[in-house]
C-alpha cells in the first residue's frame, strides 16, 4: 500500500499522484500521513482508488469525487465532498459547514456531527450523518437522500425541491416549504439500504421523513411572504 | 477573511511556551490575513499596571519616556521596549494621569492592564511576531489575529486585537454592519472609540456592558442581540477567554481541548503543532452560543 507523507510531499504532488492512480483504474489503496488540516486533499479523483487520510483535513477535501473512496480518520473542514459525482467519502470525526454541497451522487458518510448547511443544493448525493446537523441543512436540495441519526438545526430543508430528508432526532425548525411527510414502505426500503451501507446502528422505523410541500415551485403572488 | 487564534492554558507547565505556540498558530493563519497581525498575551501579573504604547518613531519617542513619566507622576516607572512598542509599568492608581500624559506626548496606547500586553503592527504575521519577540513570551493565555482588511485602512491602529478596557481585548473575523449606529449610541453613554474600525465598536460594546455590571458571558450574549453583521469573536480577559459566533456562522471556527489547554482557531491547520492534538477533543463552536473559559 503506497504511503504519501505530507511532511515530505507537497499537496500538489500528492493530488497529482492520486489523480493519475485513479485514472489508471488499478484499484490501488493509498494512505496519506500528516495531513495537518491541509486544504483540497484528494480532490478531483476520477476512477476506482481507495485513499485513507490519517488525520484531519481543511477546506474542500475529496471535492468532485468520482468512483473513488476517500476515508478521513479525523475531522473535515468546510465543503467536504463538495460536488461529489459518485464513490464514497467517509469522515470518522465531524464535518464543518456545507458538507456534500451540490453533490450529484455517491455516499457521504459522516460518523460524527455535521455543522451548518449540510447538503446545501444537493443534486442526487446520499448523505448519512451519524450525529447532528446544523442550521440551513439541505437548503434548496434538489435530489438525493439526507439521513440524520441525531438532531437537525433550524430551517431544515428551506426552499426544498425533491430531496428526501430522514431525521431520527428532533428538528429545531423546518424551513420555508419543507413539511413532514408520510413514511411509506418504499421510503423505509431506501432508508434501510442507506443505513446498512453507512454501517449505522439504527432502525428505519425510528425516523421521520421530510420533503417539499411544492408550493414554491412557481412564483405565486399569494406566497410572496414565503419567498 | 482574517484569521484568529487563541490559547488558554489549564496547567502551568506549558506557560513558558505560550508565545512560541501562539506564534506558530498565527503564522499558519497568514493565508487568511497577510496585511497585519497582532497578539494579546496575558503574562504574569505585574506589581502594578502595564500600559503598552506604540510609536512609528520609537528611537525618538521612547528615549527618556520612562524618566519623563516618572517625574510627571512622582513615582517609579519601568519601561521595556520591543521594536515599535514599549510596556510601561506603574502604580495602578496613576492610570488616568499616566494615560493623559502618554497621549499628550503623541503615544498610541495599545492597551493596559495588570497582566495583558498587546503587540500589533502592519506586516506579515511572521515578521510582526519576530520584531516583538513573541516566541519568547510566557503567560497563561493569549489571542492573536491576522488581518485582511475590509472595513477600515491597513494601519497599526486598524490591526487587532482592540482593547477598550483594562485587561480586555477583542479579535474579530467578519464585518459589522451597524457599527456606526452603535458607535453613536456608545458615545452618548460616554464611551468613545479611537478609530473608524468596526471591531473596535464591538470591543467597546463588550467593555461598556461589563462596566455596567454584566458578566463576560452576558456581554457576549448581548452581541447577538445588539450587533448586526458577520462575526466570530474571541475576547480576552484577565482570567480567560470567550468565543461567540453570529447566528448565520459563515465565518469559520474550530476548537480543541485537552487536559492541558483550550485552543481556538479559524482553521484546524493552526492546531497541527500543538502538543497532544491527535488525542484532543476537536469541535466546531455552535452558532449564537457563548463559550468561555476562566480560571
Amino acid at each position: 500500500m503506497p504511503v504519501l507523507d505530507m511532511l515530505k510531499t507537497e499537496l500538489r504532488e500528492v493530488n497529482a499522484t492520486l489523480q493519475s492512480a485513479a485514472k489508471a483504474k488499478g484499484n490501488e489503496a493509498y494512505t496519506i500521513e500528516n495531513p495537518r488540516g491541509a486544504h483540497a486533499m484528494a480532490v478531483g479523483l476520477d476512477g476506482p482508488i481507495s485513499v485513507t487520510v490519517k488525520g484531519s483535513t481543511g477546506y474542500y477535501c475529496a471535492g468532485m469525487n468520482k468512483l473513488a473512496t476517500v476515508h478521513v480518520t479525523g475531522s473535515a473542514g468546510p465543503g467536504v465532498a463538495e460536488n461529489m459525482m459518485s464513490g464514497e467519502v467517509i469522515i470518522e470525526g465531524d464535518a464543518s459547514q456545507y458538507a456534500g454541497a451540490t453533490g450529484h451522487g455517491g455516499l457521504l458518510n459522516i460518523k460524527g456531527n455535521a455543522s451548518s448547511r449540510c447538503g446545501i443544493s444537493m443534486k442526487g448525493i446520499d448523505i448519512v450523518v451519524h450525529g447532528n446537523i446544523g442550521h440551513m441543512s439541505a437548503f434548496m436540495a434538489q435530489k438525493g437522500n439526507l439521513v440524520v441519526l441525531g438532531n437537525a438545526g433550524d430551517a431544515l430543508g428551506d426552499s426544498l425541491y425533491e430531496a428526501r430528508l430522514f431525521v431520527r432526532g428532533a428538528v429545531k425548525s423546518l424551513g420555508a416549504d419543507c413539511v413532514e411527510k408520510e413514511m411509506r414502505p418504499e421510503h423505509l426500503e431506501i432508508l434501510r439500504g442507506l443505513l446498512e451501507r453507512a454501517g449505522a446502528d439504527a432502525k428505519p422505523e425510528e425516523f421521520r421523513r421530510y420533503g417539499s410541500a411544492r408550493n414554491l415551485y412557481h412564483f405565486n403572488i399569494d406566497h410572496a411572504d414565503a419567498y | 477573511m482574517c484569521g484568529i487564534v487563541g490559547l488558554f492554558l489549564k496547567k502551568d507547565d506549558l506557560r513558558p511556551r505560550l508565545g512560541d505556540m501562539l506564534t506558530d498558530m498565527l503564522i499558519t493563519m497568514t493565508d487568511r490575513g497577510p496585511d497585519s497581525a497582532g497578539i494579546a498575551i496575558y503574562g504574569d501579573a505585574a506589581s502594578g499596571l502595564k500600559i503598552t504604547v506604540q510609536s512609528d518613531t520609537p528611537d525618538e519617542d521612547f528615549a527618556g519616556l520612562d524618566a519623563a513619566l516618572s517625574e510627571a507622576l512622582g513615582t517609579e516607572v519601568t519601561m521595556r521596549v520591543a521594536s515599535t512598542h514599549a510596556v510601561l509599568t506603574l502604580p495602578v492608581a496613576t492610570e488616568t494621569e499616566a494615560l493623559a500624559f502618554l497621549e499628550a506626548r503623541g503615544m498610541r496606547v495599545m492597551g493596559s492592564g495588570e497582566s495583558m500586553e498587546i503587540y500589533k503592527e502592519v506586516g506579515l504575521p511572521k515578521d510582526v511576531a519576530a520584531r516583538f519577540g513573541i516566541r519568547e513570551m510566557g503567560g497563561s493565555h493569549g489571542i492573536g489575529h491576522t488581518r485582511m482588511a475590509t472595513e477600515s485602512a491597513v494601519t497599526t491602529l486598524g490591526a487587532h486585537p482592540f482593547s477598550t478596557a483594562g485587561d480586555q481585548c477583542l479579535v474579530h473575523n467578519g464585518s459589522l454592519s451597524n457599527h456606526n449606529a452603535m458607535r453613536r449610541k456608545l458615545a452618548k453613554k460616554g464611551v468613545f472609540t479611537k478609530t473608524e474600525n468596526d471591531t473596535e465598536v464591538g470591543a467597546a460594546y463588550i467593555s461598556s456592558r461589563i462596566a455596567e455590571g454584566a458578566s463576560l458571558g452576558e456581554a457576549l450574549e448581548g452581541t447577538l442581540k445588539d450587533l448586526d453583521g458577520f462575526f466570530t469573536f474571541v475576547t480576552g480577559t484577565k482570567n480567560g477567554f470567550g468565543v461567540v459566533r453570529d447566528p448565520i456562522a459563515c465565518k469559520p471556527a474550530v476548537m480543541a481541548e485537552t487536559e492541558d489547554y483550550v485552543a481556538f482557531a479559524s482553521e484546524y491547520r493552526a492546531f497541527a503543532d500543538l502538543p497532544g492534538i491527535d488525542a484532543a477533543r476537536v469541535w466546531e463552536p455552535e452558532p449564537a452560543t457563548v463559550y468561555f473559559w476562566e480560571r
